[in-house]
């Protein structure tokens, strides 16, 4: 911090003191991000290792439906719906990777740093729990969706390239793939896709934290026992579903009220954003409801570092 | 200056009472050591001075409460609370890095000054480094820190002689001066006798013995007493007897120095033979009065 601050001896000493007040407040929520990502590798190295199998995959099944695509595809539909398929397959696996290596992350994230007691060392320094808890939240609210954004976009990116290449070898015309293609509103598409659902299970999230926070062993059943159990009673006591059904529209939910449902069987349409409803999606109360709920388990999340002690 | 203030101080897991009503007074400039039994409640008392547990009572902290304002308090506290809390996943660079992207006063170059003597690598991992070697990165961090009050929780327990008096030699030498203010505990008495400024038994909760080192010199002699003065000695209210190598040994506190002297070969005592005495004492009383 020194010399940065050195480094702009002429700056005027008020807005100085803004700057100065600015970054005394986001440079620690940007270290505790940064000691996050040095401590959790998996964060980056599953979404990776996840990309590089869907590539080799890729290669070798269309090398051997390559033959067979030329006499079967002679309907322009179905020829748009074989194109397009790997790169739905390849958005669809990494944001579900994206989310479990989130789910995962949260509930070590709190629990790891009690059992390891290196809680005493992130707590001798001058960094609120409200600071510490954001961070852990940012990785699966924001810096995993952002990575998984730039992976999905890297990974279409070379079965773009693959695809073609295949395409000129067995006498395609590149130029009609890429007609089918319209890359830039399928990353459109996409983006929205991985905001909707970041927002969306901000609360699964938020509940994998707290439980994380507090819990003295077994993390992983400690969270999904709870709700399970609940579920269960309900059909028991009253033979009614509605929190499985609530659990279910939960994980599913931003896809179905964020995009068009597709039948099955049906063929993507040409344009990929005329499948988007994001007015729909924005005015379900179960997304600002949903928010809110993580925010109050975040908020309790905060409370419990604050109290807990090394197990 | 005062840097620490308790009165009333209490805190009680369940049924167990860690701290009953602990007075504490700790003076800019001093070296404090605070010794105890295991779960005499020495770690209890550190964790509400440091704002990681709350308690019933008055405490100030460099005039703040530590409960309410742990993160403003840590600017200006340091901590060790254990040889082992250093995440064992970091990279010695990462610990710099980290510390200095969070820490405002934190002097990166000093920290690698310390380090420089040492044989710690940047690049190491804290889980590849010996307990020493753990030791020696945390004190380096903490010692880089600006502080006016360090607190060490058994800083040296399970690292080795040599290891353990480097650690004190370069708090002593490389840190310490008369605006800093050190509380440490520890089980390795001997280790911190010479180089404590102010003392503090604790017992069952309770501040059994407090006072400064010149007053511990004034005030308590051992001597050896020939076989001859033995009635002599026990005249004069000893607070402890003990014998080793067939030679009674007593413990008196606030005899004249030159009286003592007469009766055999008098020294100062280790703090923990004095320790022993104390809460030895107390102990019985505590288990006197429950019958």
């Amino acid at each position: 911090m020194n010399t940065q601050l050195n480094a702009m001896p002429n700056a005027p000493l008020e807005a100085q003191a803004v700057t100065n007040a600015a970054v005394a407040a986001t440079r620690p929520l940007y270290w505790s991000i940064r000691r996050e990502l040095w401590e959790n590798r998996s964060l980056y190295i599953a979404p990776l290792t996840i990309a590089s199998l869907f590539l080799v995959g890729f290669l070798i099944s269309t090398i051997q439906q390559m033959p067979k695509m030329r006499a079967t595809l002679v309907d322009p539909a179905q020829q748009r719906a074989a194109i397009h398929m790997p790169y739905d397959v390849a958005a669809f696996v990494l944001l579900l990777t994206a989310f479990f290596t989130g789910a995962f992350y949260c509930l070590d994230a709190l629990y790891g740093e009690r059992r390891d007691r290196s809680v005493l060392f992130w707590k001798s320094l001058p960094v609120s729990d409200l600071t510490a808890v954001l961070a852990k939240a940012c990785i699966p609210l924001a810096v995993l969706p952002l990575f998984a954004f730039v992976v999905i976009l890297a990974t279409q990116f070379v079965i773009f390239l693959l695809s073609t290449a295949f395409a000129l070898g067995n006498g395609f015309s590149a130029v009609a793939l890429w007609a089918q293609l319209p890359l830039w509103k399928m990353w459109i598409s996409l983006l929205c896709a991985i905001v909707a659902s970041a927002l969306w299970y901000a609360p699964i999230y938020g509940w994998l934290l707290l439980v994380s926070s507090f819990v003295r062993r077994g993390v992983f059943l400690s969270a999904v026992l709870p709700p399970f159990a609940i579920g269960v009673v309900e059909k028991i006591a009253f033979n009614t579903h509605y929190f499985a059904d609530m659990m279910t529209f939960r994980l599913t939910g931003w896809y179905s009220q964020a995009f068009v449902p597709m039948a099955p069987g049906a063929v993507s349409p040409a344009d990929p954003l005329t499948q988007l409803t994001l007015g729909r999606f924005l005015s379900r109360p179960e997304l600002w409801i949903g928010l809110a709920v993580a925010a109050i388990f975040l908020a309790m999340a905060v409370r419990l570092r604050r109290s807990r002690e090394p197990i | 200056m005062t840097v620490l203030e308790a009165h009333g101080l209490r805190k009680a897991y369940g049924k167990t009472i860690a701290l009953d009503g602990v007075d504490l007074r700790v003076d800019e400039g001093s070296i404090l050591g605070l010794i105890g039994l295991n779960g005499a409640g020495k770690t209890t008392a550190l964790n509400t001075i440091l704002g990681l547990t709350q308690y019933q009572g008055e405490l100030k902290v460099l005039g703040r409460n530590p409960w309410t304002e742990r993160k403003q308090l840590m600017r200006d506290v340091c901590f060790i609370a254990d040889v082992a809390v250093l995440p064992r996943w970091m990279r010695v660079s990462q610990a710099l890095d980290y510390v200095a992207g969070v820490h405002p006063r934190f002097d990166r170059a000093k920290a690698e000054g310390f380090l420089a003597k040492t044989t710690i690598r940047r690049e190491s991992k804290v889980r590849e480094l010996s307990k020493g070697m753990v030791a020696q990165l945390h004190l380096a961090l903490v010692m880089a820190i600006d502080a006016k009050l360090l607190v060490l929780d058994e800083p040296t327990l399970g690292l080795d002689i040599l290891y353990r008096k480097q650690f004190y030699d370069s708090l002593l030498n490389d840190y310490y001066d008369r605006n800093r203010t050190i509380i440490v505990t520890t089980h390795q008495v001997e280790d911190v006798q010479h180089i404590l400024t102010d003392l503090m038994f604790i017992n069952r909760g309770r501040i059994v013995l407090s006072c400064s080192m010149e007053e511990y010199e004034s005030r308590y002699q051992e001597v050896m007493v020939h076989p001859e003065q033995i009635g002599a000695a026990r005249a004069l209210k000893p607070m402890y007897e003990r014998q080793a190598l067939g030679r009674n040994i007593f413990l008196f506190d606030g005899v004249d120095h030159q009286q003592l002297a007469a009766l055999g070969d008098a020294r100062t005592p280790s703090i923990a033979d004095l320790f022993i005495a104390v809460v030895g004492n107390h102990s019985g009383e505590t288990q006197g009065a429950a019958r």
